[in-house]
């Protein structure tokens, strides 16, 4: 496989979204697979951004762990990222603001400062001034060039993206983006340029997006929201398309009333949906169990980000299983299924509208901020509206001679045949209450322990029943494996690439998907995991949830477990190292690394109003009375290059021992 | 406009019996929203009933129709789901007023400012009952209950007052001692199109010895028969305010706004539960096409 990974670095508000769509999008059309994360912060200017666009020619399952070409769109940027810049790759700035120090580039690597004035003149003088956003189209320019992708689709593109804006400014950012292609194509070499180009259009798409269109797809008629970082995209999906769905969307006043809403149009008699993350889902919670013991389907999407509490709004996590596994005091049944990638979200989304009504229940999807937001070709055909939409066991007629019809029938099935309301003669009420088959309570002036006996077994029999026609989950990758990875979500991706890498390197390694998290594969796994050699789950998540589920339903305990919880995706070769250390029995190295220290160093300057200073240089030293051993970090004026200061940051616990600012 | 077919009042008898206590304001106004029902023609099915928890939130197992009994605070919210998927369904939701002006206020207060077209009859005792006598969003100031031994230090809040100024469209108050009257406002809540929110005194015979029928049959009268004029919002508001030696029932405010509904245009070809399931290619194939 041939390919480029391009890395796109600013402030936020520098258009980042906008130039990194525009390359995506150019290659999705070229037939070329492409994987985009956007690490992002939360808040609307300012802070540091770092989009990644992987693209090969054929399919990439993460963004990898690759820096081919850097776009930097501030001085920031360039400290921070040109010294990951592979060798053969391309640093690309404006060069008119910006300087990169030879000392921050590796052998090999080109630097390309854009001369912004000089090549913008002719533009100038024929549209008016260049605007600092304007650079990013040129740097997208000269990276068209360096990726190998021509001129000829970004160019369509950007026609396309400013079709609503008019011939003016598309002609004004066709050739920003010729100055850049010619300029680079001048001074530089391309960096990729033996593609496998199939000329098949792939669409462009985010997690949120797939899991939106797919409810359209499914029939959903209602769907209830409140704001919230990872979901927020579904709702803003939904609402800009509500005039071609059909779709009736409501921002709610929080997450009590979404989830109500929800489940009150369910049991009024549509397909209906929510989103929202980890913070939102807390909220939920009551709700859920409603929903089971009055058996209403309904869809109820859960993406997850750091935690906990607030948390890390912008950042990945899956840490939130056991919130839903456990959502809601008693016990009813539910489906939860955790989709892997872009592809499957849409899959997973239909499906759960199937269910949920099939065996009137609530199905909880897991989702989590990577899957969600990052965007990724998807074949077209993943997305297919042919969906057989069965309502499952729905009472439409109802005859006085019928007998009384009873909502709660005991069946072998568990399955009652459902009547909505507006049906003549079935009426009945949904209590939150326990009942009787005639929705009779039984839990206050009528008790009776074996009507309450025979309605949980009535319930919860929907779980065996439903667990046989779920798919049970396979391992993928070599039979004889001696590592067996454990992961789930979007994790899966990293995973099956790092088990590949693992296997090519001669440690033969497969991996295990979980997708259906209740009912659980009970009898499967057990049976796959028994038979594994080294088992190791791999999880964005400090306890290793996962784990610890399986262990619960299977007994089986992991050999090691490898996991991450900064807020940042997992990638390949991190993964295949700590298999590597893990098989040699090696303890996790939880020091403070040098690129983390210096990290550490960049967050202290900018929060305490060092921003014109950078870190130079991290000298490990003994402890000095700090009771551990120290980074001692040499701290530079940006613009003199002066001494600007020093910081101690222990390499144990990552404290913070003293910032000295040298006397200017 | 159709004719409306009067159904007597035995239609709307429920499968079980209250099991209020003897005495309880809820007996009187069950009995008013079925007469109410009747009195509009609205078949058992047609009737969507949606509850809390509380006492009064049992309502809707002891009518016929179809009913919601909800989580504490949430009728409100479930309640706009369920009427939101099927319009043609009459929507009334019933609670008291821990659940609706206490743990569910939230909900209240978006519900009126949405104008939504339900109507929302509050069993207001002022206290806990169900749970055997604390103070509640009502209870007035001073009052000794379980959980105020020394008096009530908090001030009641004041429901008329909330739903003028949230922007329900019609705020009456009935009294359940007044059963007749009380029929004439949740009938004209029924009709009315917009939010309707009636505040209605159904004592609690066990466990609030203040607020007792005597103590509300001493005090309250009847709006109507001073000629009040309900469409002045100002007056209105100034007048929800008068809790003393006279309290006034009847209809407070009433206008005409448009509702959520007639702002919703996917609500404007007929209910949701009655639109086509699935997707339409053509808009399909242009959703993907977009993302290319």
């Amino acid at each position: 496989m041939h390919e480029v990974t391009i890395g796109i670095a600013g402030a936020a508000g520098d258009g980042l979204d906008k130039s990194g769509d525009t390359l995506a999008r150019s290659c999705g059309r070229l037939g070329l697979y492409v994987y985009a994360y956007n690490s992002y912060q939360s808040i609307i200017r300012g802070g540091h951004i770092w989009l990644k666009v992987r693209v090969g020619d054929e399919k990439v399952y993460c963004h990898g762990d690759n820096l081919n070409v850097l776009v930097a769109l501030n001085q920031d940027s360039i400290e921070r990222h040109a010294p990951e810049v592979q060798e053969g790759g391309a640093i690309v700035f404006n060069g008119d603001r910006i300087k990169c120090d030879e000392s921050l580039v590796r052998k090999g690597v080109q630097v390309l400062a854009l001369p912004i004035t000089e090549i913008t003149g002719e533009l100038k003088e024929k549209y008016g001034p260049i605007k600092p956003i304007m650079q990013n189209t040129i740097a997208i320019g000269a990276v068209a060039f360096l990726a190998g992708i021509g001129l000829e689709e970004p160019t369509k593109v950007l026609s396309d993206t400013f079709a609503h804006k008019g011939q003016e400014i598309i002609d004004l950012n066709i050739g920003l983006l010729t100055v850049g292609y010619e300029y680079a194509k001048k001074n530089a070499k391309a960096v990729q340029s033996e593609w496998n180009m199939s000329g098949k259009r792939r669409p462009f798409v985010t997690g949120n997006e797939a899991i939106a269109l797919a409810a359209y797809a499914a029939g959903c008629k209602f769907y209830s929201a409140y704001p919230m970082t990872p979901a927020s995209t579904i709702l803003h999906w939904m609402a800009a398309h509500q005039h071609e769905t059909g779709i009736l969307v409501k921002q709610c006043e929080d997450e009590l009333s979404v989830v109500n809403m929800a489940i009150g149009a369910g049991i009024g008699g549509v397909r209906s949906m929510c989103a929202t993350a980890g913070g939102g889902f807390a909220l939920m919670t009551e709700a859920i169990g409603m929903a089971g013991i009055m058996e209403v389907p309904v869809v109820v999407v859960e993406v997850q980000r750091g935690g906990p509490s607030t948390g890390l709004p912008t950042k990945t996590e899956q840490a939130d299983l056991f919130q839903v596994f456990g959502a809601s005091q008693g016990e009813f049944p539910r489906l939860i299924v955790a989709p892997r990638d872009i592809a499957d979200a849409y899959q997973a989304t239909v499906e759960s509208f199937h269910l949920a009504d099939k065996y009137q229940l609530p199905v909880l999807l897991m989702s989590d901020l990577l899957l969600s937001e990052h965007p990724e070709t998807v074949d077209a055909e993943s997305f297919s509206p042919d969906v057989k939409i069965d309502r499952g066991e729905l009472v439409e007629k109802w005859n006085e001679s019928d007998g009384k019809y009873r909502r709660f029938r005991f069946t072998e099935s568990g399955i009652s045949p459902r009547a909505l309301p507006g049906t003549a003669n079935t009426l009945y009420v949904s209590a939150s209450d326990d009942h009787d088959e005639e929705s009779i309570l039984i839990s206050d002036m009528f008790t009776s322990p074996p009507v309450r006996r025979k309605i949980m077994e009535k319930r919860m029999r929907k779980v065996e029943n439903m667990l046989k026609e779920l798919p049970a989950p396979e391992l993928e990758g070599p039979k004889d494996a001696e590592v067996t990875l454990v992961c789930w979500g979007s994790t899966s991706g990293v995973v099956k690439e790092a088990a590949e890498r693992l296997t090519a390197q001669g440690t033969k390694t497969n991996f295990l998907v979980i997708k259906y998290i209740a009912p659980f594969h009970v009898k499967e796994v057990t049976e796959l995991l028994s038979k594994a050699k080294k088992k190791i789950s791999v999880e964005v998540n400090f306890t290793s949830v996962m784990a610890k589920l399986i262990k619960m339903e299977t007994g089986i305990s992991m050999d090691g477990h490898i996991n991450r919880y900064d807020g940042e995706p997992l990638e390949p070769q991190e993964v295949a190292d700590n298999v590597k250390r893990l098989l040699a029995n090696k303890p996790k190295d939880l020091e403070v690394s040098e690129d983390e220290a210096r990290e550490m160093v960049y967050h202290y300057l900018r929060t305490h109003g060092g921003e014109k200073l950078r870190p130079v240089k991290v000298i490990k030293e003994s402890s000095n009375g700090h009771g551990e051993p120290v980074w001692n970090i040499e701290i530079a004026e940006r613009v003199t290059g002066k001494k600007g200061g020093s910081m101690k940051i222990g390499i144990h616990t990552g404290a913070t021992y003293s910032f000295e600012k040298a006397e200017s | 406009m159709a004719t409306v077919i009067e159904l007597p009042v035995d239609t709307y008898k429920g499968p079980v019996d209250p099991d209020w206590c003897p005495g309880c304001g809820d007996f009187g106004v069950l009995k008013s929203v079925q007469e109410a029902a009747g009195r509009l023609g609205v078949k058992p099915e047609n009737l969507l009933v949606v509850s809390g928890i509380g006492c009064s939130s049992n309502l809707p197992g002891f009518i016929h129709a179809y009913g919601i009994h909800s989580l504490h605070g949430r009728s409100v919210p479930v309640a706009t789901g369920a009427h939101l998927a099927n319009t043609d369904l009459k929507t009334v939701i019933t609670g008291g007023d821990g659940d609706g002006y206490g743990i569910g206020i939230g909900h209240l207060l978006h519900a009126m400012r949405r104008n939504l077209d339900v109507t929302y009859v509050v069993m207001d005792n002022q206290i806990y009952g169900l749970t055997t006598g604390q103070a509640s969003p009502t209870t007035t100031k001073g009052h000794v209950t379980k959980s105020t031994p020394q008096g009530n230090i908090e001030s009641p809040l004041n429901p008329l007052a909330l739903a003028i100024t949230s922007g329900a469209t019609y705020v009456a108050r009935g009294f359940s001692g007044e059963q007749k009257h009380l029929v004439d406002m949740i009938a004209g809540g029924m009709a009315h199109k917009g939010f309707a929110l009636i505040d209605v005194f159904s004592p609690c015979v066990t466990y609030n010895k203040i607020n007792t029928y005597p103590w509300f049959k001493e005090r309250v009268y009847k709006l109507e028969d001073k000629g009040w004029d309900s469409g002045d919002f100002y007056k209105s508001l100034e007048k929800s305010f008068e809790w003393g030696d006279t309290i006034p029932v009847g209809v407070l405010y009433k206008t005409d706004m448009p509702t959520y509904e007639d702002g919703e245009p996917n609500l404007h070809k007929g209910p949701l539960v009655k639109a086509k399931l699935g997707a339409d290619k053509a808009v399909f194939k242009a959703l993907v096409e977009e993302m290319i």
